[in-house]
């Protein structure tokens, strides 16, 4: 059977359809629910096997974004949560899914205090990007080889946090922005726009938890799991060609489902 | 006694020199060093809640609770009781006024009740804190720079909050004596409810009432005046029109837009001109429809809000068919950035202002809706310095045959969506009148703010609600408020509505306002059987309610509780309009003689064209929109190596479908050539969407055209001209492509009266839009020159017209000249083109528009990181002509001869791509970096 996917929908979210199809594209069976069906206990996350919290602008961002989404979570699913931590579920947090999941405490975890702030060029941007996976914990991450290419689509995207070292001393800088030349080498964005959008310290562009489960990310790679998709399909830059498809993301994370 | 509490959130943002505020104080002439911006918090809480704001405590007061969790961010920020905030410097504290939609503060109380914390009203303003050496204007800093004066307050020192009055008494339904008014004193109503009725409708009105022996409701006068306004009735496109010649129009709609596609009489067309959108067929599976609207008046007072609801509005629209939106456009016309403030008139907001307001304002719509923008254009001009404009469109998808549109009797009406407030009250008749200088004033309230998240909210619960089949017929709640909407749904069912069960944001509206509110993000639904309906509303957090039925007698009555608010006949309401009659006047054309083009640079020129504000790169704006969402996005509005160089037309898969088709849309629009020549300007700009779409990979035999117009007053036989030639123009170039108009929207009476009555009207401008089907994904030509080696080919004349082309505007004369013509050939040469696309053989291609040639081959090797060696002569028609049905395109060598078998005549190689990184056209050469500099502001780009 199918791993299920629990997709959690709040007013204002909007790449619930896009994060579905990478599932649905890996190989998992995506349950996009609005919170209104999880609040009322109609839908529960024991059911399932994977929990997603996609993109967009839940409570259109007001108070600062993924801060009231977050206390929803933590509020009325702050158990189911918790429980899916403990059992091991893959847990992913993409954009506005992962600014939820550091305001509702689940990333970086440990206490450790990590935000995502306005962008340094402070506006919207939206643009391409290239990932290098760096963790060697995180089930999503690890076994990754190739960096990631996707688009970046937000405001609040800078990653802040008090103790950077902590975070790499554990392993915890799941993805970093970086450049990939015309050869193909990964050479480091070292905070630099464009390769780093938004300013972000470090490079750091996603995080896992310690248990390397949990990982949230602010790029989409919901957005580059088919090649029709890729904006360098058919140009031949020598070493980019073929290379940058995010599919291995989403498959890694649902390879990580334990048997139950 | 409620219990007020404000808190200061940090940290600022600090503006400095050189960056917005300062420098936008600095052109109003307000010296200021800095300006730190701070958000404030205003909460009121409950009688019972003992509101401690100290921190630090074991236990601590539901404030600091609040701003810990909800305010203050734990690794950046700090928050302080705002009295305790010491600052040095000028205090500035804005806020919103009372009504205006207030995300943010209603937010703030949801969420303090999932705390447990009983709080009764919330609202978030701004403290600013100025520091200058000298003494400072504040008054000036506050309403020019730091507020917007229709939808905020401001105050130095602190500014209080201001809630809506929940103890608000209604007024009552009122009636207005007309029955006695002669021809002046009806004028006289006009102008003072701000009418804007014609005077023979005024008499038609007065009569009516007359013969039923009683004076109109101050609901029904409203009513009539929004459903025969020019939004609503479009009564110029309508009017019988008498020309120079003696000859009459039967309507411009119908003689001209209409004609053009009942001559062509598509197959893939399946609704146009009737439907809030046009519907054309996409596959066997699937139709999209497509709508463009314009947004002129409130974008010009509240620059935000105005471009913010004009993106909401065309998205309603393609709800309204039942279509799920996918595609957002955005044509944005603005006076020059540079403007000095003292040219610009009072009552006018600077363009720099207009233009920061009216792209956030797009931005923040289409992103928060996750709608990729995907097609767009900025134009500068000064004759959009007091008459900007703003056009908005949307593509939507939809199962083939899945809008219904069968409303029966004893359905009920289901409003979705937000509840009403003051907000909106009378946009319809508002956008039907020229602006004057005291227009802020008076239309404040005409002028909403949005809030997408409702909206995106609405999209889920139609999509939902029309593929379960749970209503008869749908339409959008916009221009007039739930008058249009239930009004027009009801034309020949007749309804009755009872306003008590219209949920309102706050109490003490008149029932004529809550019927005529334009409250955004709603939709109105006719449905046997809305319980379904209203538990979908429900579990997607989206409101809902019943509001009346429709009835089949034919009448439109409106009640407030006991009270009769409406009681019109339908039939009166919707024919018994007088139909308008107007004259048009000799059209002028301003064409001078040829004049000998002055001794100038062709290099310089060049660079000039490429830095020219309606020319240079607005990939900045653009990377601000999100054009990624839904994942379907394949040519998209930058592209080439580094994601930096310009695309034409654009391209997005449908979600949903089976991935083997895109759609293509393409936009033609020009600053320079109404004034001019406004039938040549026609040509012109339906030539360039088409031009657009090819590129894209489009199939040109199955085009689908938007039309919006926006114009001055028609009412001047001159204007009137000018529209009478731009329309001929959209049908004789629609009929020769057989690309038919399905939808369009006309924007009239955009002028300018300033303070001395001096009018200054808006260059005629008409926006194309076109969509073409991508049938196979595979052959779409890339977005910049591709490898080296391969030959350069020119489709098209070599030469094109000088007239009012951005030479002119460059050079800054007035060259003279033909304007470019109507060129009948060139849909041979879009066919043409096409065909050879679809055999792959064009690796890229690039059209050739603003700054012609030249321009083209610049903006096109940019964006491929290559060199073109072009040989081709001097002669500024060469360079930069701007004649109709050209292109660059990039060839394999191998491909030379079967590209030329398809192409001839049309077609003539004129150079290669080359590994090197300039561009020379003959004896000229201008390097990538500079073309970059001047193009862009950079070269590096970003990879993507």
């Amino acid at each position: 059977m199918k791993p299920k996917v629990l997709i959690p929908v709040a007013l204002g979210t909007n790449r619930d359809g896009d994060l579905a199809q990478a599932f649905a594209l890996a190989g998992a069976d995506p349950r996009p629910v609005p919170l209104s069906a999880l609040r009322a206990g109609e839908v529960k996350m024991s059911d399932h096997q994977l929990l997603a919290v996609p993109g967009g602008f839940s409570y259109g961002d007001a108070l600062g974004a993924g801060r009231l989404l977050g206390l929803d979570l933590a509020g009325w699913f702050g158990d189911q949560l918790n429980q899916a931590v403990v059992d091991e579920k893959p847990i992913f947090g993409v954009c506005n899914g992962f600014q939820a999941l550091v305001r509702a405490g689940l990333l970086p975890g440990n206490e450790q205090a990590g935000t995502l702030g306005e962008n340094r060029s402070e506006r919207f941007e939206c643009r391409w990007v290239t990932l290098d996976p760096t963790s060697s914990h995180s089930v999503w991450t690890s076994g990754l080889s190739e960096p990631l290419r996707c688009p970046v689509a937000h405001g609040e995207g800078r990653f802040a946090i008090e103790d950077g070292k902590a975070l790499e001393a554990n392993d915890q800088v799941a993805l970093r922005y970086v450049e990939l030349d015309e050869r193909g080498r990964v050479l480091p964005a070292d905070g630099a726009y464009p390769h780093n959008p938004n300013g972000s310290t470090g490079d750091i562009a996603g995080v896992t938890d310690d248990t390397g489960f949990v990982l949230g990310l602010m790029p989409h790679p919901e957005n580059h799991v088919l090649e029709r998709q890729d904006p360098l399909r058919g140009r031949d830059v020598p070493g980019l060609e073929g290379r940058g498809g995010c599919l291995p993301l989403f498959a890694a994370g649902v390879a990580a489902v334990k048997a139950s | 006694m409620a219990k007020d509490r404000a808190v200061v959130v940090g940290p600022a943002h600090v503006d400095e020199a050189g960056e917005g505020l300062v420098e936008r104080a600095a052109l109003f002439g307000i010296d200021v060093d800095r300006i730190h911006r701070f958000r404030l918090a205003h909460v009121q809480f409950g009688d019972d809640v003992i509101a401690e704001t100290g921190t630090g405590s074991e236990n601590p007061g539901p404030l600091v609770t609040i701003a810990d969790t909800l305010l203050s961010d734990e690794v950046e920020g700090w928050w302080l009781p705002a009295d305790d905030h010491d600052v040095g410097g000028v205090v500035i504290e804005t806020g919103l006024r009372p009504g205006v939609t207030d995300r943010e503060g209603a937010e703030l109380v949801r969420a303090a009740n999932v705390l447990d914390i009983d709080v009764t009203a919330a609202t978030m303003g701004m403290r600013f804190v100025v520091e200058a050496k000298g003494d400072i204007d504040v008054r000036k800093l506050a309403e020019r720079v730091l507020h917007n004066d229709v939808i905020e307050r401001w105050a130095e020192g602190s500014l209080p909050p201001a809630f809506a009055d929940l103890a608000a008494h209604a007024p009552l339904t009122s009636h207005v004596a007309i029955a006695d008014l002669d021809e002046s004193g009806l004028a006289d109503l006009n102008a003072r409810r701000r009418l804007g009725l014609d005077p023979e409708e005024l008499i038609v009105i007065r009569d009516h009432f007359a013969a039923l022996g009683r004076e109109p409701s101050d609901a029904e006068l409203e009513t009539l005046a929004q459903t025969w306004s020019e939004h609503c009735a479009h009564k110029t496109f309508r009017a019988l029109i008498e020309t120079d010649d003696g000859s009459e129009i039967d309507g411009l709609l119908n003689s001209y837009l209409r004609a053009a596609t009942d001559a062509i009489d598509a197959p893939w067309v399946r609704s146009a001109f009737v439907d809030n959108a046009g519907i054309v067929r996409f596959d066997d599976d699937f139709d999209v429809a497509l709508k463009a609207e314009t947004h002129n008046h409130p974008s010009a007072l509240e620059p935000f809000g105005g471009s913010n609801t004009g993106v909401g509005g065309v998205v309603r629209d393609i709800l309204g068919v039942s279509a799920k939106p996918i595609a957002i456009s955005d044509i944005l016309c603005f006076g020059p950035s540079e403007t000095d403030p003292e040219d610009v008139p009072a009552g006018v907001l600077h363009p720099r202002r207009i233009r920061e307001g009216v792209i956030a304002g797009v931005g923040d719509y289409g992103n928060k809706i996750g709608v990729p923008n995907i097609a767009g254009a900025i134009v500068h001009d000064p004759a959009y310095t007091t008459t900007p404009l703003v056009f908005a469109g949307c593509v939507g998808l939809l199962p083939s045959g899945s809008n219904p549109t069968s409303a029966q009797a004893g359905d009920a009406i289901v409003v979705f969506g937000g509840a009403v407030g003051r907000d909106g009250v009378g946009g319809a008749t508002f956008s039907s009148q020229t602006m004057a200088a005291e227009t802020a004033e008076v239309a404040g309230s005409s002028v909403q703010i949005g809030d997408p998240i409702v909206e995106k909210g609405l999209i889920d619960v139609v999509v939902a609600a029309r593929d379960l089949g749970l209503y008869s017929a749908i339409t959008d709640c916009g221009a007039g408020g739930l008058s249009s909407a239930v009004g027009e749904m009801a034309e020949t069912l007749g309804a009755e509505v009872d306003l008590q069960l219209v949920p309102r944001k706050y109490p003490g509206l008149a029932p004529w306002e809550v019927w005529l509110s334009e409250a955004q993000e709603r939709m109105v639904v006719a449905s046997p059987d809305p319980a379904p309906l209203l538990e979908l509303a429900d579990r997607w957090g989206v409101g809902a309610a019943v509001i009346g039925t429709f009835t089949g007698e034919g009448r439109l009555v409106v009640r407030d509780g006991a009270d009769t608010v409406i009681d019109l006949e339908c039939a009166f309401l919707h024919d018994g309009r007088p139909r308008r009659r107007m004259k048009a006047g000799v059209l002028e054309l301003v064409r001078s003689t040829r004049q000998p083009i002055p001794e100038y640079d062709p290099a310089a020129a060049t660079l000039s064209l490429l830095a020219h504000p309606s020319i240079r790169s607005n990939e900045d704006v653009v990377r601000t929109f999100d054009h990624e969402v839904l994942g379907g996005t394949i040519v998209r509005p930058y592209g080439g190596v580094l994601g930096d160089g310009a695309a034409d037309g654009t391209a997005m898969i449908p979600p949903g479908t089976d991935g083997t088709r895109a759609v293509a849309l393409g936009i033609g629009v020009n600053a320079r050539l109404g004034a001019l020549d406004p039938e040549a300007m026609a040509w012109q700009v339906v030539d360039e969407a088409v031009r657009n779409v090819v590129l894209a990979g489009a199939d040109p035999k199955e085009l689908s055209l938007l039309d919006n117009f926006a114009w001055g007053n028609p009412t001047d036989p001159q204007t009137l001209a000018q529209l009478v030639a731009a329309c001929r123009g959209c049908h004789d170039a629609a009929l020769l492509l057989g690309a038919p108009f399905v939808s369009g929207k006309d924007s009239l009476y955009n002028v300018f009266v300033d303070q001395d009555g001096v009018s200054d009207p808006v260059a005629p401008t008409l926006v194309i839009t076109a969509m073409g089907i991508v049938k196979n994904l595979d052959v779409v030509p890339l977005t910049g020159v591709v490898e080296a080696g391969n030959d350069v080919w020119l489709v098209g004349p070599a030469r094109g017209e000088l007239g009012g082309s951005h030479l002119d505007a460059v050079l800054g004369e007035d060259l003279g000249g033909a304007v470019p013509r109507p060129d009948p050939v060139a849909i041979a040469r879009h066919h043409a083109l096409a065909d050879a696309i679809s055999a792959d053989l064009v690796r890229s291609g690039h059209d050739l528009a603003e700054g012609g040639l030249a321009v083209a081959a610049c903006e096109w090797a940019f964006a491929g990181r290559l060199g073109l060696a072009l040989d081709v002569n001097s002669d500024p028609e060469v360079l930069f002509g701007e004649g109709s049905g050209r292109y660059l395109v990039e060839v394999r060598p191998a491909d030379a001869e079967a590209f030329l078998e398809k192409m001839v005549p049309f077609a003539q190689k004129i150079g290669s791509v080359v590994d090197r990184s300039s561009v020379s056209f003959g004896v000229h050469e201008l390097g990538l970096s500079e073309i970059g500099a001047a193009w862009s502001g950079h070269i590096d780009g970003g990879r993507s």
